[in-house]
């Protein structure tokens, strides 16, 4: 439902006292010495100009959404793995005790395996973003089909359908709904491990940046790094959701 | 030509945890619906109704007895008995057209005709005009004229309907057992079925049947069986209507302490 304009701007209330508050802080609490620790907003702003002028963040950007679509593109091998998990109960059986092993170890405790595994650099960054990814998929895929309506399987059943028909034609498409949103968090999650990882094993990326910028103190551009990785997580989530509202019309309707 | 045959029918499920008892669904339950006859399970809920149609379908398979169509066992699903649920199962990702289309698709009809047999079933439960709707976009009557359509455009040799009108309010439920009524009166050879319909309104069962089945409660077993002779198109009014209604319900009485 379209939200009208003004009420939008009411929403930003609380947003624009803070950012006021910053700005108060950094320019009348603060004195010349500490203020390099939180530059005023405008400060910011002018970092951002350079950041993005001189090309350095595009560059950046650009490394770290690789990697993410490189590991994600890895991490969808989840959903038919978790089609076969959710439809045979042998194939749950067997791979559901290495899933309860794997799944609670969060991706950055694979950091340091990771490394020595892959080094530093990318295929290191991409391993650790596809652990991020591959997980929330794949348990959503698993209840998803598990959640499939009985009586559209038997449906589909009485109206001639084999094997392969009902789980091509009913199930997937069934639990596509729950597959989208574990890759709406699975590309969340990876989107989080990959800054982590980006932090201690890579040379480029939105991760290096800043944690480059802090070694030389340079807070506005690690300000502007980490304001970069919110919007780009943010913008990825609703592209999903935008997406799924065009191409799922029915899929609202079914989860009510 | 399609007759059903439920001979020495039992339905046994075993308790869930040790030392659960067996639930008895279904006891000894035997009876034949002939060619071309509407026949009515009737019972309240939990007297194995439902069940008794499930094994018809093919999804469950009885613990004793056999369950013939045609003088065949009954096994796996098969187009031949299409099922038309309580809460519609049509395919939400799908259009009405597709899903009245899925069951040829599957039994690999020729597109030209396909279009042709939907076109022609969605006409006769009177949805021409709505082919490109999706199921949410349709009222709890339209989805289930939808899947009415769907399980008769495999052309099955049973049709078999589990409370299609119970999830409808009171007003859209008339009116569905209403046009129920007038598809079955026609002479097309191609909607008139064997049917089967699983139902807890003794209305409902005169309205539609050739032939009731009354089952007592769980264990379900045969408590009577039925015949209804009345003109159709029926009256709730008429005298020998409600005759026949009190002394259904006299019978059910009988079993169960509470009317509906």
């Amino acid at each position: 439902m379209p939200v009208p304009a003004l009420s939008r701007v009411r929403h930003l209330g609380l947003l624009a006292a803070v950012v006021a508050a910053w700005w108060a802080v950094s320019t009348h609490v603060l004195d010349e010495s500490t203020r390099a620790l939180l530059p005023p907003p405008q400060a910011i702003a002018v970092a951002a100009w350079e950041l993005a002028t001189s090309g350095d963040l595009w560059r950046h950007l650009r490394d770290s959404l690789k990697r993410e679509v490189i590991a994600f593109l890895w991490a969808t091998s989840a959903i038919p793995l978790g089609i076969a998990m959710g439809w045979w109960r042998a194939v749950e059986d067997q791979f559901d005790p290495l899933v309860e092993v794997l799944r609670p170890i969060p991706p950055l405790a694979w950091i340091p395996l990771s490394i020595l595994w892959f080094g530093v650099g990318d295929t290191q960054n991409e391993f650790i973003i596809f652990l991020g990814c591959f997980f929330p998929i794949l348990l959503n895929t698993i209840t998803g089909v598990k959640g499939v309506e009985a009586n559209l399987i038997r449906a589909a059943r009485c109206l001639g359908a084999g094997e392969a028909s009902v789980l091509w034609r009913v199930v997937l498409r069934a639990a596509l709904p729950q597959i989208v949103t574990g890759v709406r968090v699975g590309l969340g999650v990876g989107w989080m491990a990959l800054v982590a990882a980006e932090l201690v094993g890579a040379s480029t990326g939105l991760g290096f940046l800043i944690n480059d910028a802090r070694t030389v103190l340079r807070t506005d551009y690690v300000i502007v790094g980490m304001a970069t990785i919110g919007l780009v997580g943010l913008g990825i989530d609703r592209a999903i959701r935008v997406a799924v509202a065009r191409l799922m019309p029915w899929s609202r309707a079914m989860s009510r | 030509m399609s007759t059903v045959t439920i001979d020495g029918v039992a339905k046994v499920y075993p308790g869930h945890g040790a030392g659960d008892e067996p639930v008895h669904a279904l006891e000894s339950v035997s009876f034949r619906v002939a060619d071309r006859e509407f026949c009515s399970l009737l019972g309240h809920s939990g007297c194995g109704k439902t069940t008794l149609l499930m094994m018809l379908a093919g999804f469950e398979q009885p613990t004793a007895g056999t369950i013939l169509v045609d003088d065949r066992p009954v096994g796996a699903p098969a187009w031949q008995r299409t099922v038309v649920f309580q809460d519609y199962a049509l395919f939400p990702w799908m259009t009405v057209e597709e899903n009245v289309a899925f069951g040829l698709e599957m039994k690999k009809v020729a597109p030209a005709r396909r279009r042709e047999v939907v076109r022609h079933n969605l006409e006769l439960v009177g949805l021409k005009g709505f082919e490109r709707r999706y199921p949410h976009q349709l009222s709890g009557g339209m989805k289930q004229r939808v899947s009415i359509a769907r399980a008769l455009a495999v052309d099955p040799a049973v049709l078999l309907m589990d409370e299609p009108f119970a999830a409808l309010d009171a007003q859209n439920r008339s009116r569905m057992q209403e046009e129920m009524g007038r598809i079955l009166a026609s002479d097309d050879p191609a909607v008139r079925k064997t049917m089967v319909l699983v139902t807890h309104s003794i209305e409902e069962a005169i309205l539609l049947s050739d032939h009731i089945v009354v089952l007592t409660r769980r264990p379900g077993r045969v408590k009577e069986q039925i015949r209804v002779d009345l003109p159709r198109p029926r009256q709730e009014g008429d005298p020998a209507f409600v005759a026949l209604r009190e002394r259904i319900r006299a019978l059910i009485h009988d079993e169960y302490e509470i009317e509906t």
